[in-house]
């Protein structure tokens, strides 16, 4: 039992991390709070499953296809909404939210509800692990939760435009004086994070089924995680993906499956009011509370 | 030959504004139409609409008395993502006390109304210092924390909620106790905006460290405002408890939390009026677009997005410049 819960609870640890990436790359670069994020998951799930049965192509090209959308959806996004309110927190907030909830609801008016929506798993079976059982499906998140943080460790490190991300996160003022246009890497920022939801939603959904409600618990986990690690720190998401994760496992093993979510939140909370820049997210004071 | 365009007061707002002896038909007018106008409107022709319609202007009232209570919290700088956390606890305590007591209507409302205000500012206020968007994002987060809540540990009827509560004797009693309650909420909120208490309120949400440091205590000034905002948000819950006969967890549904930011978004945040107009159009459009199925949210996503994008100032905004200003085109010095 408890091996099992350990497992499953790192496995649990790396979907929210998955989840929380897209949205915590965006925010950190280019400070956008994109409420939108759980609309955008689901968006790509949809996008690959209408590929898949409605034109028939194959599975790898439904998933380029739909992972190339979702990242013009964010580009188009960035530059017809979010620019045009940049800087106003709540006004962003506002907007990406009204159009998250267009684009879920949309797809619901358009009867995409039921059971017969599901993305196909990569591999079938399963492997032990001494007493546990997991199927291949988990472990390939696990795997793509580790080597998509590390990539975007080297990314950001070692690339020209990952270092342009870093300098506008840092300081956008100095960072235009040396010729790094902020609109741009804005949209860029929104690019990756769109294509990072979309390989989430294209990794994870196979799991369950695609539901629009989906949608709304993504927005919530990836909030959840991204607060409590600190809006913006990678390693804060990182840390915080492993706490909220076994949490839940371990609420949901030994206690019920409805308190699950209420981890999240509590924690939410809990982070919120005692320091609300996250575990390790930078302090800005004045910002946050008087 | 480049133009701009100038706006100036209009005369008849200059002489209406300061002046307490008023000396014209003109002036009183000027000053009294608009503000007849929700009056007349609502209490001498709603009785007149078909019984459907009524029905459809008791819920908007309800949103609008939401959208109020946001504007309220706005007015000292609180942004709330979460309306639906006041219309739940109040619904939830009138219901609790309908149910379990027996409680008529007419004590039930009063009750909850200050009791959900003691109770939501009770839950908000650890968290009152937080500013901007940290603070929205508890708020958000709070409804459905209590919803899992409830979910979890199965109190106040669990998912099936308080059921076969008194309603009210009849709808246009319904009516009247709501249009009443949201002129009383509007002009009452309007007054004490613009009082002397108003002006700290507005000066907290400009820039709170000044107004610290003129040795005034913001968070007491915070404490009140969000009582005041949750009361009205409270009696909205209580209200359409009473109307449903049913208190649940629909209470805490992301409609109530999502439509007033709306209708203030719409109508112009700030004013009272203006949340008031915007749901006044949006909650009867949504009706309109029933048939529509889900798509209406579709539409209430997308007026959200172009409103904050094109129109961040609101529709009321607008025509009150209109009413008080002419515009004129003059040349550009050189």
């Amino acid at each position: 039992m408890l091996v099992g819960t350990l497992v499953y609870g790192f496995i649990n640890s790396s979907i929210l991390a998955l989840l929380a990436m897209g949205f915590n790359l965006t925010f950190g670069i280019s400070g956008v709070a994109n409420f939108a994020y759980g609309a955008v998951y689901i968006f790509a799930g949809f996008l690959t499953w209408i590929g898949l049965n409605s034109f028939g192509f194959p599975y790898l090209v439904s998933v380029l296809l739909s992972v190339l959308c979702t990242i013009v959806l964010g580009i188009l996004m960035y530059y017809l909404i979010i620019l045009r309110v940049k800087g106003l927190a709540l006004s962003e907030v506002m907007a990406t939210f009204g159009l998250g909830l267009a684009i879920m609801e949309l797809f619901r008016y358009f009867d995409f509800v039921g059971f017969r929506y599901t993305l196909p798993v990569f591999f079938d079976g399963s492997l032990g692990i001494g007493p546990v059982f997991i199927d291949y499906q988990r472990l390939i998140i696990a795997i793509i939760a580790v080597g998509l943080t590390l990539f975007i460790y080297l990314f950001t490190h070692h690339t020209k435009i990952g270092l342009a991300f870093r300098a506008i996160a840092q300081d956008e003022r100095t960072a235009l004086t040396f010729g790094i246009d902020s609109d741009f890497i804005g949209a860029l920022s929104m690019a990756f994070g769109s294509a990072l939801a979309a390989v989430a939603a294209i990794v994870i959904l196979p799991l369950g089924t695609i539901a629009v409600e989906g949608g709304y618990e993504v927005l919530i986990n990836a909030l959840a995680v991204c607060i409590v690690g600190g809006l913006g720190s990678t390693v804060g998401i990182l840390v915080a993906s492993v706490v909220i994760g076994f949490a839940q496992t371990f609420t949901a093993n030994y206690l019920e499956t409805h308190w699950m979510m209420l981890v999240s939140l509590i924690a939410i909370a809990a982070v919120l009011i005692i320091k609300p820049s996250g575990l390790f997210g930078r302090q800005k004071e004045l910002e946050e509370r008087i | 030959m480049k133009k701009r365009k100038e706006r100036i007061d209009r005369g008849i707002k200059a002489r209406s504004e300061d002046i307490f002896a008023l000396s014209s038909y003109r002036e009183m007018l000027y000053l009294l139409l608009p503000r007849a106008i929700p009056v007349v409107g609502l209490l001498l022709f709603t009785p007149l609409l078909s019984s459907y319609w009524q029905e459809v202007l008791i819920s908007t009232a309800v949103y609008a008395l939401l959208a109020i209570s946001w504007d309220m919290l706005i007015s000292a700088g609180l942004v709330s993502l979460g309306q639906s956390l006041f219309y739940g606890i109040g619904s939830y305590i009138a219901g609790a006390l309908n149910h379990y007591w027996g409680w008529s209507p007419l004590f039930t409302i009063p009750a909850a109304t200050v009791a959900g205000g003691l109770v939501c500012t009770a839950m908000l206020l650890p968290v009152l210092r937080l500013r901007g968007i940290y603070f929205a994002m508890v708020t958000l987060v709070l409804p459905l924390m209590l919803l899992r809540l409830v979910e979890a540990t199965r109190i106040l009827g669990g998912t099936e909620g308080l059921t076969g509560l008194d309603p009210f004797p009849s709808q246009l009693t319904a009516l009247y106790v709501i249009q009443v309650a949201l002129l009383a909420g509007l002009f009452g909120f309007r007054r004490i905006i613009g009082s002397d208490y108003g002006l700290i309120i507005r000066a907290i949400n400009d820039n709170d460290r000044a107004v610290l440091s003129a040795g005034l205590n913001i968070h007491w000034y915070k404490t009140q405002v969000l009582f005041l905002g949750a009361s009205v948000g409270a009696f909205a819950g209580a209200f359409g408890t009473h109307l449903d006969m049913f208190a649940g967890m629909p209470g805490f549904a992301l409609d109530y939390s999502i439509m007033p930011v709306a209708s203030a978004v719409v109508g112009g945040m700030g004013t009272f009026a203006g949340p008031m107009l915007g749901a006044f159009i949006l909650v009867p459009l949504s009706e309109i677009l029933r048939a529509l199925g889900t798509l209406r949210i579709v539409f209430y996503g997308l007026f959200l997005v172009v409103f904050v994008v094109a129109l961040p100032e609101g529709l009321f905004h607008y025509a009150q410049r209109k009413y008080h200003q002419f515009e004129r085109w003059v040349e550009v010095e050189k």
